[in-house]
């Protein structure tokens, strides 16, 4: 590979924020546009129904990006990350319903709320690593989801809480408004990106993946690799709590579930299949999953598939079904997801090195594998 | 020496842990008799070698074990070839007892008790002992007892004296040189005595790859090629 | 005093439960480094097959009760076998990929077993005994806790058997210790690793029977709940520790009783307090090897 910076790599380093900008901007005049995707869309784009759609799809999509922040850069496998998404949801909601203040302050408490619990449990959890790591995010998941059902006073327990929209600006409140909405959501995505996209690329990535890959390098370094994935840890909670805020707007609403592990496996689902590793993966991947699950759920209660034999029906009219299965063939026989697919042919057609990505995540049970002599 | 006198012939051998390379290319043989010493200062890609020819790290290149090409098996394949592993740090299982760990490595229907036995009374007292509790010298005897067992054709030895007292370094030496009046070694040794005691041949390694083949006696007698390998003098070396 | 006796004996009983479930995830972990995420799906299969075959032979009966729980543990172990050969085995060596081979499993599972069996929790019947109490020093314990305590024994005892009398249970004992070495001795780990999954099914599947009898229903759910609290036991414990998850059962679970008896209902929350202290004091767990 020749080092020279000829005048097709520059263009290149400009093609992808050229992409992305007019991506944006396309986003942006959507709801002014009169476009109709029959069968993804379930109404034309100037339309609420619409626009809620791909506003959920922003939000999830945001989501995906602030998990891929750590699971990709950060080398992180967490069940727990939902968690601080329904710290966002919910915080935005007890800040109105409870503590009375306007919007935007509730929108503060809510990041910070978020980012607060994610120190807490980031800092226990970072104790151990690698698979039990997952296994302690999921149990702290699991303890935030038990304490949202079971404070009603507090959370609406099981059936939710709803948004106080009385300290909620009037232009962000209901249906004709959804349009507003989507460009909130909009924001907050591209915010989200921007954030990811400065970890990865300052010194704080560099370090992340130094440090997923060899943490006796960083701490030769006199670095501390824990503070540096605890910090990483926060930002992404940071992101998801975000998410979680826009979320609870879009909805008017929030229910247990956003807390619960469930989701965190949907988040890791869509970012599997996107691509783990890829921002525009991520994205992909949530966006991806919002309108299947629209789509497949409609699918599954239509008339054809209510038509066929039992021994196809029971599987096809459950959506969930039809994710896992895709998601094993996925992680089975794509493992780079969809952005990683693409990644490696393109990068196979430039003769570069073929990226490899779940391997080099945090997996501190092979001792046995570790270098047994460091190399002079 | 031919090919077909040789044992185990390893040609452009490439190793990586995690990524990184730690054998660059690594090309000898081992003669079917005697013992072969691998020499070389620390961290040129000694044990990684090994553990290279055994598959249990990553590896490329070409493996013949006596002729047959064994570098696109498991480790357990070439293991049932009948290649026997003595690691570096004696890797013995402290949770089974002596008796437990040595019928673990038993692979065939006859296994040379009594051989071993003879030469490790000590470890027949113990038998029924956490390998855990032992002492060094003894899990070293344990871990050299398990691949005497089987019927090998080449034992792959990796610093088996490293860090045992004096005396226990003799009777491991004293073990390594019964044994291979039936069944050739490889022998990394950083223990220029036992080297200079024990082997025939010798292969120095240097920066992951192969700097000088030749009698491990002619080496160590040179003192200003021995200085310069492997960054001792062969007198003083204990 | 009555209600710390019942505290205390339901506590054991509970984590007499738990110890099914976990001591299959502790084992697995420990050989394979593999987080089964499935097993879960393995408890709530056994539960409704073992289910369908109490119905069949009326619920009554003390011999439906046991052969339910006998087809169970083959259920649950058959379903165990075909995961680790069609999913896990192809994927050797490669520890994340196997855990979200295993998180996609337990997804489409639930949804199927939603599917067939609908979505709301089946009430189930068993023996009479099992809905009486006995009393013990004063207190009424139901005797579901008895059948649990009988079966968590059983289990721990044919486990210890396996591992300390038999080759396999001598090659799956070194394998958790060094993986590695037990290949260089020429043994071919990977049938252990079928093995592995096959009894940690087996002990799964004995589990959702008896779960579903203590919950007195079975749901596409059954599993998932139970799932938690086993990875949080074998954490505790320490993975791959088959005494860490006997002990860790039943401290999570009396403590959990406890909690909610004399702590307003905060048994779960409790739960996830050992846990956090436990890792900051001890992060390979009670008896777990310093990793």
């Amino acid at each position: 590979m020749s080092t020279a910076m000829t005048s097709r790599d520059g263009i290149r380093r400009f093609v992808p924020i050229l992409v992305g900008v007019m991506l944006v901007v396309f986003m942006a005049v959507l709801p002014l546009l009169n476009l109709s995707l029959p069968g993804i869309l379930p109404t034309p784009t100037y339309m609420p129904g619409t626009l809620a759609l791909l506003s959920l799809c922003m939000v999830f999509a945001a989501l995906a990006l602030s998990y891929n922040l750590l699971l990709g850069s950060g080398g992180m496998l967490s069940f727990g990350h939902a968690l601080y998404f329904g710290a966002g949801a919910y915080g935005l909601g007890i800040a109105l319903e409870h503590f009375g203040v306007p919007l935007w302050p509730g929108v503060f408490i809510a990041l910070i709320g978020g980012m607060v619990i994610a120190l807490a449990t980031g800092a226990v959890s970072m104790r151990v690593s690698g698979i039990p790591f997952a296994m302690v995010t999921l149990a702290f998941a699991q303890a935030g989801s038990v304490l949202v059902r079971r404070n009603s006073q507090v959370t609406g327990g099981e059936e939710g809480l709803s948004l106080s929209t009385e300290q909620v600006p009037d232009f962000l409140v209901g249906v004709v408004n959804t349009r507003n909405l989507y460009w909130f959501t909009l924001v907050v995505l591209v915010v989200v990106y921007l954030v990811t996209l400065w970890v990865d690329t300052s010194r704080l990535g560099h370090l992340a993946r130094a440090t997923r890959e060899n943490e006796q390098r960083v701490r030769v370094l006199g670095l501390s690799p824990y503070r540096v994935r605890l910090i990483v840890f926060v930002i992404a909670a940071g992101l998801a709590s975000l998410a979680g805020v826009a979320y609870m707007l879009l909805q008017s609403g929030t229910v247990p579930r956003a807390v619960s592990a469930d989701l965190t496996i949907t988040v890791l689902v869509m970012v599997v299949l996107g691509g783990v590793g890829f921002r525009w993966g991520a994205i992909v991947g949530g966006v991806l999953y919002t309108l299947l699950d629209q789509r497949l759920t409609v699918l599954a209660g239509s008339e054809a598939i209510a038509g066929l034999p039992d021994v196809l029906r029971v599987p096809l009219s459950e959506p969930l079904f039809l994710f896992g299965v895709l998601f094993i063939v996925v992680v089975m026989f794509l493992p780079g997801g969809i952005a990683g697919t693409i990644d490696a042919a393109v990068r196979r057609r430039r003769g570069d090195k073929v990226r490899g990505s779940l391997r080099e995540l945090d997996d501190a049970d092979e001792p046995a594998e570790a270098p047994a002599e460091v190399r002079a | 020496m031919s090919a077909a006198e040789a044992i185990l012939t390893v040609s452009g051998l490439r190793c990586s842990i995690a990524g990184q390379q730690v054998v660059e290319d690594v090309s000898f043989e081992v003669p079917a008799t005697g013992i072969t010493a691998v020499l070389g200062r620390n961290g040129v890609g000694k044990t990684s070698t090994l553990r290279g020819v055994l598959g249990l790290i990553h590896r490329r290149g070409e493996v013949r074990l006596a002729g047959e090409r064994i570098d696109g098996l498991p480790t357990h394949l070439i293991v049932r070839r009948g290649v026997g592993y003595v690691p570096e740090d004696r890797e013995v299982f402290a949770g089974l007892s002596v008796a437990e760990n040595l019928a673990l490595a038993e692979r065939q229907r006859n296994p040379r008790r009594e051989f071993v036995a003879e030469l490790f009374p000590d470890l027949v007292a113990r038998r029924d002992q956490p390998a855990g509790t032992l002492s060094g010298g003894q899990q070293q005897m344990v871990s050299v007892a398990r691949a005497l067992l089987n019927d090998n054709r080449l034992l792959l030895v990796d610093e088996p004296t490293k860090g045992l007292a004096p005396k226990i370094v003799a009777e491991v030496a004293a073990a390594l040189e019964e044994a291979s009046k039936t069944v050739p070694i490889l022998l990394v040794e950083q223990n220029l005595e036992v080297v200079r005691r024990l082997a025939d041949d010798a292969v120095v390694i240097a920066g992951g790859r192969v700097a000088h083949i030749g009698k491990a006696r002619e080496i160590l007698d040179d003192e200003e090629l021995t200085r310069r390998l492997l960054g001792v003098h062969a007198e003083r070396a204990a | 005093m009555s209600t710390i006796v019942l505290t205390l004996v339901t506590g054991v009983g509970l984590g007499a439960l738990y110890f099914l479930v976990a001591s299959g995830l502790s084992l697995i972990y420990g050989l394979m480094h593999v987080l089964n995420f499935a097993h879960g799906a393995f408890l709530t299969l056994s539960a409704f097959v073992g289910f369908m075959v109490a119905q069949a032979l009326g619920t009554d009966s003390w011999g439906s009760f046991l052969l339910s729980i006998l087809v169970g543990g083959v259920v649950g172990a058959l379903f165990a076998t075909l995961t680790e050969l069609v999913l896990i085995r192809p994927l050797y060596e490669r520890h994340i990929e196997q855990v979200l081979v295993t998180v996609g499993l337990s997804f489409a599972a639930v949804a199927l077993f939603e599917g067939i069996w609908g979505t709301d929790p089946i009430h189930i019947s068993g023996p009479d005994w099992l809905r009486q109490t006995s009393d013990v020093l004063g207190a009424r314990i139901p005797n579901t806790y008895w059948v649990l305590m009988i079966a968590a024994v059983l289990v721990l005892a044919g486990l210890v058997l396996f591992l300390r009398k038999t080759r396999y249970g001598m090659i799956i004992r070194a394998g958790v210790e060094n993986r590695s070495m037990v290949t260089a001795l020429g043994i071919d780990v990977r049938r252990s690793f079928t093995l592995v999954f096959a009894i940690g099914g087996a002990a799964a599947g004995i589990g959702g029977v008896l779960a579903m009898h203590y919950s007195t229903f079975v749901s596409a759910h059954l599993g998932q709940t139970l799932l938690i609290f086993a990875f949080i036991v074998t954490v505790v414990g320490g993975l791959g520790s088959l005494t860490g998850a006997a002990v860790a059962s039943v401290l999570v679970a009396v403590l959990q009783q406890f909690a909610n008896s004399y702590l307003g209902g905060t048994g779960d929350f409790i739960v996830v307090i050992l846990l956090a202290l436990v890792l900051l004091v001890r992060p390979a767990g009670l008896l777990g090897r310093k990793a």
